[in-house]
């Protein structure tokens, strides 16, 4: 069992951090007890906002001393309750510790701390002539809570996910000891890569206090294409025949009308278009206009061959805000679009997408449910919504957990996983260990105990 | 109902450098695009026309290369296009471009409505739409936020006099500059760029127009000249507030206070 917090451990917090940036329970925000999705609640005993690798060594110092436990919280925008206190405790919040430390033009990597914002780390990189590919829908989100998740996004197709772009990490153990895990090089065969390990473990394992990220030059066009089909199954099977074609998009996403007309109301914005019931969005880039137009070209007639209705044409700023503003509200349009929610990040392979498409339609009408959903269908990952709207309490629980069950059954029966880019956290648990088994989550249970043999750092997430 | 819209070519990007010696814009190199206002008068006129029938035609004034303006407005489902290039129209003002365009559009065929953007992103002045329409003697309202009914020979219209909301009509033919955001212009389409041929686009140059006497165009038929253009100061000043939340309210509201924000 773990300690509660004393009036002492609150003096000595304050002696490491400041008197201002402890907070005791109730002078805490109900907003630290749950992060963007809700549905996990739990209020931390005492809220701690650090802002140096030495401050956070010295608060797992006592926290490993006093057996307390420590979660640790970016922006908190995670949707399966990975920063939630569940066992209360500290919450540790990085968002302090927002500074850009260095460009290291020549070997193309910046160096940030934790709470650095996904569109802070972008921006700068952009007036630095470099691109930060990761780009995950939620760009308020911190780099910490990006690397502690290996989030993804839509550029994922071609330049790949958070994880393809950490080149070092700076963490603080559990028991409060610094290490540099990885190193400025673009190459490693040295032994176990502890800092891949660290990278997906959503804060079990230790605490990320300082990163090295890769940059890569900035391509100086990029184009969209906004492609209507009459149905998703035609949208979602063009996608494995666009890869044949020998072009690599940068981002191929899938939407429908349903959700376009959501991000709508949500906006209070007009889509370009939405005459028909299914679109695939499509961007391109390089660095000359010729060969960004070829790509272009070649996929637009490929698509027309396929039974598109168009390909619409997404080159100025102003109409890529139009179409990718839409796309970057899909989250909180579903959400407001109803009472309560709750989400499915499932990962399947790029051809069995239309078939777990099918699926939530399937279940949406058995259950009498609305299911929207969309995704990066260049890469498998579903994001898939099981709306309350106007279910009573009983009905929403079976509901949920018999759509769910199926769903992750489903992924599961298609050779997928459970999630793509959001992270297990609380809230995805029982569903990765149903499909990893015993060995599996065991390995998982061992490295846990290596790094954290007190059980201390964010307790009770992904497998346990 | 025919409709004729007036668009300009314009820097793709904000970021275009000032030539020092000069005070001209430095566009040789860079992408350019349809001015980004003129898109929602080309999106009013197309979605009239879907309702009214007819069809839209555009017009632009600028080098050979403003075609692809023309064309990509055609991709967004405009019939056809104008380009009125001369060298003797270079260096015009808004006042000499609004004649030029005026002398175009009178070559161009009867138009009940003449619609243009609210301004362009390059000039920002905003005066060639009712310049134009003084020219062709024709009424003209600016800043229109919708277009509620056409019948009688008469537009019925919602436009913004920056304090008043006013609802009007007005007779046709008539030109209206149309505020931004008013609609979500729809996209260039790839199946309309394919059917493109040489005959999308028509030239007209200085031998085509009515009035003939060279001092009426370009920087000669202009009022005013340009001593001088640059880059307005970019304001990137930061101030931190520390302490806590009291503390920061409280330093943060005497702050908007003395700057007369509050």
């Amino acid at each position: 069992m773990y300690n509660k917090i004393t009036s002492e451990d609150i003096a000595l917090l304050k002696s490491i951090v400041g008197e201002n940036d402890v907070l005791s329970q109730e002078f805490i925000s109900p907003d630290y007890a749950h992060d963007e999705l809700g549905g996990i609640e739990k209020m931390p005993d005492a809220l701690v906002r650090v802002t140096s690798t030495e401050q956070i060594s010295a608060v797992m110092k006592l926290a490993y001393s006093r057996n307390i436990p420590v979660t640790v919280r970016g922006s908190g925008t995670g949707l399966v309750g990975a920063a939630v206190a569940v066992e209360g405790g500290i919450l540790l919040e990085t968002t302090k510790m927002n500074k850009i430390l260095a460009l290291d033009e020549s070997n193309c990597t910046v160096t940030v701390q934790p709470g650095v914002l996904l569109m802070e780390l972008a921006a700068f990189a952009e007036e630095n002539d470099f691109l930060y590919p990761p780009d995950p829908g939620e760009k308020s989100a911190t780099i910490g809570g990006n690397i502690s998740t290996n989030a993804g996004g839509m550029r994922a197709v071609k330049y790949g996910v958070t994880r393809d772009y950490v080149r070092s990490l700076t963490v603080v153990m559990p028991n409060g000891e610094i290490l540099t895990l990885g190193a400025t090089v673009a190459k490693n065969s040295s032994g176990y890569s502890l800092k891949d390990l660290v990278i997906g473990s959503e804060g079990t394992l230790c605490i990320i206090c300082e990163a090295v990220l890769k940059l890569i030059p900035l391509p100086k066009v990029s184009v969209s294409l906004l492609v209507p089909f009459k149905d998703m199954k035609s949208a979602i099977e063009s996608v494995p025949k666009i890869f044949r074609s020998k072009v690599i998009p940068t981002a191929i996403e899938y939407m429908s009308r349903d959700t376009i007309l959501f991000s709508e109301d949500y906006l209070g914005k007009k889509f370009p278009d939405t005459k028909n019931d299914a679109y695939i969005l499509l961007t391109f880039d390089g660095n000359t206009e010729a060969q960004v137009n070829e790509d272009m070209k070649t996929v637009a007639e490929l698509c027309l061959e396929l039974g598109a209705i168009d390909a619409y044409i997404v080159d100025t700023d102003e109409r890529k805000k139009s179409v990718w503003s839409a796309r970057g509200a899909f989250l909180e349009a579903i959400k407001a679009s109803t009472t309560e929610m709750d989400e499915c990040d499932v990962v399947v392979p790029v051809n069995k997408v239309d078939k777990f498409i099918k699926f939530t339609h399937y279940l949406a009408e058995k259950f009498g449910v609305r299911i929207p959903s969309f995704g990066h269908a260049g890469d498998g990952n579903l994001h898939v919504y099981i709306c309350r709207d106007e279910l009573n309490t009983e009905n929403w629980e079976r509901i949920l957990k018999e759509c769910f069950d199926l769903m992750y059954a489903k992924a599961e029966e298609l050779g997928g996983l459970v999630s793509g880019e959001h992270g297990i956290g609380y809230a995805k648990k029982d569903f990765l260990k149903r499909q990893y088994g015993e060995t599996p989550i065991a390995v998982m249970q061992g490295i846990k105990k290596v790094f954290d043999p007190k059980n201390i750092l964010n307790p009770n997430k992904i497998c346990f | 109902m025919n409709i004729l819209v007036c668009v300009k070519q314009v820097p793709g990007s904000n970021n275009v450098e000032v030539d020092p010696v000069t005070g001209v814009l430095k566009r040789n190199g860079i992408a350019s695009k349809i001015n980004p206002y003129d898109l929602y008068a080309i999106e009013t006129a197309l979605t009239l026309c879907e309702k009214f029938g007819g069809s839209v035609e555009c017009i632009t004034m600028g080098p050979p290369q403003a075609k692809a303006i023309i064309e990509e407005a055609v991709c967004m489902g405009a019939k056809y296009g104008t380009v009125l290039t001369d060298r003797k129209f270079a260096g015009a003002d808004v006042l000499a471009t609004a004649y030029t365009l005026s002398q175009g559009i009178k070559k161009c065929g009867d138009y009940e409505l003449i619609i243009c953007g609210k301004q362009t992103t390059d000039g920002d002045t905003a005066q060639v739409g009712a310049e134009v329409a003084e020219y062709l003697n024709i009424p003209n309202v600016s800043n229109v936020l919708s277009i509620d009914e056409v019948r009688d020979n008469r537009v019925f219209l919602t436009a913004s006099l920056d304090e008043k909301i006013v609802e009007l009509s007005v007779s046709l033919p008539c030109l209206i500059s149309v505020d931004g955001d008013i609609n979500t212009p729809r996209l260039p389409s790839y199946k309309i760029k394919k059917t493109l041929t040489d005959n999308t686009v028509k030239f007209l140059t200085f031998e085509d127009f009515d009035d003939q006497n060279p001092d009426n165009y370009g920087l000669t038929g202009s009022a005013t000249q340009v001593e001088r253009i640059f880059p307005p100061e970019k304001n990137t000043q930061k101030q931190n507030i520390d302490g806590n939340f009291a503390e920061q309210s409280q330093k943060l509201f005497e702050l908007l206070k003395s700057e007369k924000i509050i």
